[in-house]
């Protein structure tokens, strides 16, 4: 047919390949592990696998549990019941995102740490002179890895159920009341089953990070799945064993988004707009101050806390020296440096995939749909899988660029892709995919249909359209994509360790190498850092929230 | 034999439609003469609007052709792309861009136009429809009517050969649906545009229509002027509509007397 179809071709095409892209890790990981060496298996699972499962599985279920416990429970504080500062709650909630796992856990071991200035104050209270009298349960521990994670992952929880809480119909909740039901009643047998859905799209998403996190179970010594991969690598350099225990992983990665699609199919049904919602109950005296504690604990614990505390030693330590070392400035640029190139270009593959799928045919459109769908399940992929399922086909690359060049030249250049900061920036790509698609999908949405094919009537090419209609009217989409894109860029851990090229450190990396080393002196600046850039989409999501909700 | 100016032969589109899974235009011939405005009249559903999609471009036919001023736009060995086949429409929600002001809508489709010519070319659609002195104003800052003579100046401004119209009136009160109605066939009339608009509203076709097609479930029953609808209807359904359209309308039973006077 006509040109309309070439050129539809072309962008259904390149968003096929952009597709299978985020696919090959995952693929050329299994074929590595199914070919891999049986005699390290049989080591890992005798020694290794059952240890690392075990760990796994147990800190799934507590973080979990914790974050069940505190999102839903923040939740329903906040959907039923007004007391002072409910105001200001509404979005401190969600500050504890700002944190990532590995520098809650990089935190707290300081601050708890026996001679830290917790159990210093209470030894003071109980009277006891030093820590061998007394201590409290130690912070490096699977309970406190629980603990620790839970705090900074419950506000993803918290979001999807508050939404749904918002949703729900306030006539509902009366009729339960009407039929005999107390308001905790009420709770248990209307709101909380219809949340349901929410909740397990909440919890998924918390659950997912668990998985992908390297530095937290790192540094409270808990031998995860995940370091189980790193040490495997960078320690024994067993790359098909690292494999193996990779793909184990990646069944409670499906399961986990299954959980989510089961979420998300369910949630559909349940939102009734056009109903009022829930009117809270005011709450006085006891009441408040107790619902006052409740609803600022987490936020205490999860965000305030451990930001005074970088506060604090960054404070101490730049009092002490005077500046910063020449070392972190240099890590600072290389993470402002790779986290532009990440956002940008995956902002281009994110506007392929999503203009690919708005530009199919009806009649194929849902086929197409479901294949880009894929393409989005780069976030679900921990970074560490991620990496081992990039380094071979990258390697592998690597070698064929080289020998082709000596072919010509005297010498070749050596690790070409691995040398440079590629192999990094397609793994940031894969993972963070998801946030563009879905936030320029979104935008896609609200530009009728009629609105493109008025510029088309009126003489411009599908291309035209798309850079004087549609790009104009996806700023905003675009902005706050690049805006979640380069923060969560910034905070990545567990890829960069393994991907990135020798002497590169990002202020995530450097943070790792001091906590890892021991030395607390310039790690606390850099966690700042990466605290106070993760509170611009904190900002972003807080006001989107508002706007929905008045 | 002339050919006449707008010419749909023997066409079939399958669409989407409530209720069914897949409609049918099936084999459905339409002609217009150069500078007539004819309407497509029926409920929703009959497949008028996917006649109106098929001619500008955005729905693949099943078999036959379409041709306009000689050219074949769509048929068996060809498929003309949207911003080629020289058409121009008026969409029922208007599609006005809205990060665009009232005059860089209106230019929108004139960019190969150099400056001045664009400027006096806006310029005069702007007076055409009447509104000046909203040139830099958004869309979201107008009245629908407004809106509505904002989306007519933008779908006029290139020259298009032909215009389709799909329920231009149908997002307006009652009261400026009827003048407004006038107005446009005072200026496609003036402007000597072919024209086809799409209604299920029997007051519009009569009011501004030479030509109506009634239509039910993908067919075109009857197909001639206003007055011999009213005149000799083909069967029930069509002398329905008309008798129910004589009894709401007063003004459009002055139009059939006056055109039959």
């Amino acid at each position: 047919m006509g040109s309309t179809t070439h050129i539809g071709r072309f962008w259904l095409l390149a968003a096929a390949c952009i597709t299978l892209a985020v696919l090959a890790p995952v693929l050329t990981l299994a074929a590595h592990a199914l070919q891999g060496s049986t005699g390290h298996w049989q080591h890992l699972l005798d020694y290794v696998l059952p240890n690392a499962m075990r760990n796994t599985l147990l800190l799934l279920l507590g973080v979990g549990t914790v974050t069940a416990l505190l999102g839903v429970g923040s939740a329903w504080l906040m959907t039923a019941y007004s007391f002072p500062t409910r105001g200001v709650l509404n979005w401190a909630l969600l500050l504890p995102l700002a944190v990532p796992t590995y520098i809650v856990a990089f935190a707290y071991q300081d601050i708890l740490h026996p001679l830290g200035p917790v159990q210093g104050v209470i030894r003071d209270v109980l009277g006891y002179t030093s820590p061998r009298q007394f201590r409290l349960p130690d912070v490096r521990s699977l309970g406190g890895a629980i603990m620790l994670l839970g705090l900074v992952l419950y506000p993803y929880v918290y979001l999807s159920t508050r939404a749904m809480f918002a949703t729900q119909s306030a006539s509902l909740l009366e009729a339960g009341r009407i039929l005999g039901a107390t308001r905790r009643t009420v709770f248990f047998r209307v709101a909380l089953p219809m949340a349901r859905p929410a909740i397990a799209v909440g919890l998924s998403l918390a659950l997912l990070e668990t998985l992908n996190d390297i530095g937290a179970s790192e540094f409270l010594g808990v031998q995860t799945l995940t370091v189980s991969i790193y040490t495997t690598w960078v320690t024994r350099s067993d790359l098909a064993g690292a494999a193996q225990i990779a793909l184990s992983m990646l069944v409670l990665v499906v399961a986990l988004i299954m959980l989510e699609r089961y979420g998300r199919r369910r949630q559909g049904y349940s939102q009734n707009q056009r109903s009022r919602s829930m009117q809270p109950q005011q709450l006085t005296g006891a009441a408040a101050l107790v619902a006052m504690v409740l609803g600022w604990l987490p936020v205490l614990l999860g965000f305030v806390a451990p930001a005074l505390y970088l506060l604090a030693e960054s404070y101490k330590y730049l009092h002490l020296t005077g500046a910063v070392s020449q070392q972190l400035l240099a890590s600072a640029w290389s993470t402002l440096y790779i986290a532009l190139v990440t956002t940008a270009a995956t902002l281009v593959l994110a506007l392929v995939v999503a203009w690919a799928s708005r530009s199919a045919r009806s009649s194929e459109r849902q086929r197409w749909q479901k294949l880009f769908k894929l393409a989005s399940l780069g976030y679900a992929i921990p970074g560490t899988v991620l990496a081992l399922g990039l380094l071979l086909p990258f390697v592998w690359f690597d070698t064929l660029l080289e020998q082709v060049v000596a072919l010509f030249v005297e010498r070749a250049p050596q690790l070409l892709l691995m040398g440079s900061t590629t192999a990094l920036v397609t793994a940031y790509c894969i993972r963070f995919l998801a946030i563009g698609v879905g936030s320029l999908e979104a935008g896609l949405a609200r530009i009728p249909l009629s609105v493109e094919q008025a510029a088309r009537l009126l003489g411009e090419t599908p291309g035209g359209t798309l850079r004087r209609v549609h790009l104009p009217l996806l700023r905003p989409a675009l902005g706050a994509a690049a805006l979640l894109i380069f923060v969560d860029t910034m905070k990545e851990l567990p890829a960069t360790l393994l991907l990135r090229p020798m002497n590169f450190e990002t202020l995530a990396t450097w943070l790792y190498a001091e906590a890892a080393r021991g030395t607390y002196e310039e790690g606390a600046i850099a966690a700042l850092a990466i605290v106070v850039a993760g509170l611009l989409p904190v900002i972003l999501l807080a006001r989107a929230q508002f706007a929905r909700q008045s | 034999m002339k050919q006449p100016f707008l010419e749909l032969r023997d066409i079939s589109v399958v669409y989407p439609c409530p209720g069914e899974s897949l409609c049918v235009v099936n084999r459905l011939d339409l002609q217009l003469e150069q500078g007539e405005i004819g309407c497509l009249l029926g409920a929703s559903g009959c497949g008028k609007t996917t006649i109106l999609r098929a001619i500008a471009g955005f729905e693949p036919l099943q078999s036959g052709t379409i041709r306009l001023a000689g050219r074949e736009l769509s048929g068996d060995s060809q498929q003309i792309a949207p911003e080629q086949r020289g058409v121009g429409m008026m969409f029922q929600d208007y599609a006005l861009f809205p990060h665009l002001t009232v005059e860089k809508n209106i230019g929108f489709g004139l960019r190969r136009w150099n400056k001045q010519e664009r400027a006096a070319r806006v310029d005069e659609m702007l007076e055409l429809v009447g509104l000046p002195a909203e040139r830099k104003r958004y869309p979201h800052e107008l009245s629908g009517g407004q809106q509505q003579r904002v989306a007519l100046a933008r779908a006029l401004a290139p020259s298009p050969s032909l215009l389709l119209l799909d329920e231009p009136f149908s997002n307006l009160d009652v009261d400026t649906r009827e003048r407004l109605a006038f107005e446009v066939r005072d200026i496609l009339k003036q402007a000597g545009l072919t024209a086809i608009l799409v209604t299920h509203n029997q007051a519009e076709a009569f009011a501004i229509a030479d030509r109506i097609g009634v239509m039910q479930q993908g067919q075109i029953v009857q197909w001639g002027t206003p007055l011999q609808l009213h005149e000799q209807p083909a069967n029930d359904f069509v002398a329905d509509f008309v008798r129910r359209e004589a009894l709401l309308s007063q003004r459009a039973q002055a139009l059939v007397r006056s055109a039959s006077a």
